[in-house]
Formats: structure tokens, C-alpha cells, sequence
């Protein structure tokens, strides 16, 4: 598998560490409720097919990068930083 | 008082040799430099264009795009992750430290020159980027693997690179660097006398 990084552009996938499910980026409001809460922490798809998550490019530019994918033909959609994604 | 000497990277770690480390299989030459001082520039948030423009008045260069390299052999910018670049070569101009953090890591690295001609099938063994000379060429560098090892490399020539990685791991390096350089030239070897 080949992940474009957007600041090094094409790497191997031996450059990158996996940190999982893109969901540290829409964390509830403190507020919201302990289901909210128990969903964010402890609940994860594991969808075969389309799935969304964090990759850090530990081997390369160290940039947080959400990575769009498909997990059946790891086939990749789609790379942003994470400091510009959007939840 | 004791008199302090400067050692190598490679004499610290080995405890042994003296001065830079040097190994060569023929046609390939793996030696250790001494670039001068390292010091790594990482901007303030919105405050690139300014050290870009600071940086020029004061060495020469301005600051480098992603995977490449500025200035000349006496002081050079190279990018080194995001939203840093390593100054290699003079002390820094206080001027710089307005628009970065700026921070010495003279001590932190080691820096290998590695030459030799088709020297590129070298680090093919070790580095899953392509440095073959018509993609990767003068001037470009990679934040990237060698190995296992985290590293930064940059092409110096047509037949030569500069190979960075944490000093600590310079024995390693050029162990690696041994394994492939004999692996490559044995090839070439065999493939001559065929």
C-alpha cells in the first residue's frame, strides 16, 4: 500500500505509523453525556469497505495525516492533514 | 585542566578508530563529515515568509520548499519536516530567532557522505524512495527510512548523497550501508565476469 503524504507526496507504507479511527477529530462536547462519551471512547466500526483514519508519517515529514481508504482493496482515496480536515 | 577533544559521531559510539570513519568497496566510498553547525529553524505560525526573507539577508538562501535543498556548499537550508528546515554550515544570525525557534543540534546528528558511481543502486537496497537520478535530482532531499532508521537524505551530485540519521545510530548505518555497498558491487562483479 501506498499513502500520498500531502506535504512528501507518494511513500511507502513503511513510513507511516497507523493510530486508528479518525475520530479524535469530532470529540464530544464535555457535556454531551456519558453516551456520547462511551460511543467516542470505547466504540469503533469495523467496516469492510470505505473507513477513515489517522495515520502519522513518523518515518518521513512527522505530519498527522487523515487517510481515506478502502479496507478490502486498501485501495486510498483520499489524504488530508489533519489540521485541515474537517470532521 | 583537561584538554577536550572533538570526537566523530561514529569514535563516540565505537569507543574506538580515530577520526571520521571511512569505508569503501570498490566502486563505492561511505564517509563520515563534519558539516559545520546543524541547527534546526521551525517558523512561528504565519511567520515562514519573514524567516524565508531573514534568512536570505542573513546566509544567503531563502527558505526551502518541501523535499528540497537551498544554498550554496558554505551554507545550506534544508528541508527537514514539516514546517522546519536545518541550517547546515555557519551559526546561525540572531536575526533568525524573531521569526522561529531556533535550536542547535550540531551534536544530535550524524552526517554521512555516500559516492560512487550508479550509487543510487545502493541505497535502493535501504531506502523505499526513489532516488534513481532523473526523479530525485541535485538539490532534492527526503525526509525517509534507511532501513529501519529514520533519516534524512539528500542528492549531492550525480554520483554522491548525503545521508543523515541520529547520531547514536551511526554504527548502525554503516553497517547497513556495508551489507548493500557489497551486495550491489558483487553484482556488478558477477555480472562482468559473465
Amino acid at each position: 500500500m501506498r499513502i500520498t503524504c500531502p506535504i512528501c507526496g507518494e511513500r511507502d507504507i513503511r513510513e507511516f505509523t497507523y493510530q486508528g479511527a479518525a475520530v479524535a477529530l469530532d470529540r464530544p462536547d464535555p457535556e454531551a453525556g456519558d453516551e456520547a462519551w462511551d460511543h467516542y471512547v470505547h466504540l469503533r466500526e469495523n467496516p469492510a469497505g470505505r473507513t477513515r483514519d489517522l495515520w502519522y508519517h513518523s518515518g518521513g515529514c512527522s505530519a498527522w495525516v487523515v487517510v481515506t481508504r478502502d479496507t478490502v482493496t486498501h485501495e486510498v482515496f483520499d489524504t488530508e492533514l489533519a489540521e485541515e480536515a474537517k470532521a | 585542566m583537561a584538554e577536550l577533544k572533538a570526537k566523530t559521531p561514529y569514535e563516540t559510539v565505537t569507543g574506538g578508530a580515530s577520526g571520521p570513519e571511512r569505508m569503501e568497496v570498490t566502486p563505492f566510498v561511505a564517509v563520515e563529515v563534519d558539516p559545520g553547525a546543524l541547527t534546526s529553524l521551525a517558523p512561528y505560525k504565519g511567520q515562514a515568509k519573514a524567516l524565508s526573507t531573514a534568512l536570505e539577508a542573513a546566509h544567503g538562501m531563502g527558505l526551502p520548499k518541501p523535499n528540497r535543498m537551498t544554498g550554496k556548499q558554505s551554507a545550506q537550508a534544508l528541508w527537514f519536516g514539516r514546517d522546519m528546515a536545518l541550517l547546515i554550515g555557519p551559526a546561525p544570525d540572531a536575526s533568525l530567532a524573531a521569526h522561529a525557534a531556533v535550536t542547535d543540534q550540531s551534536d544530535a546528528w550524524s552526517v554521512v557522505e555516500l559516492s560512487g558511481p550508479g550509487v543510487d543502486e545502493v541505497l535502493a537496497r535501504l531506502v523505499p524512495v526513489d532516488l534513481r537520478g532523473h526523479v530525485f535530482k541535485r538539490g532534492h532531499t527526503a525526509r525517509t527510512l534507511v532501513g529501519h532508521m529514520s533519516a534524512s537524505v539528500t542528492r549531492t551530485g550525480a554520483d554522491s548523497f548525503r545521508i543523515m540519521v541520529f547520531r547514536s545510530m551511526v554504527k548502525t548505518l554503516f553497517r547497513e550501508l556495508h551489507h548493500a555497498m557489497i551486495g550491489v558491487s558483487a553484482r556488478r562483479e558477477a555480472a562482468g565476469a559473465g
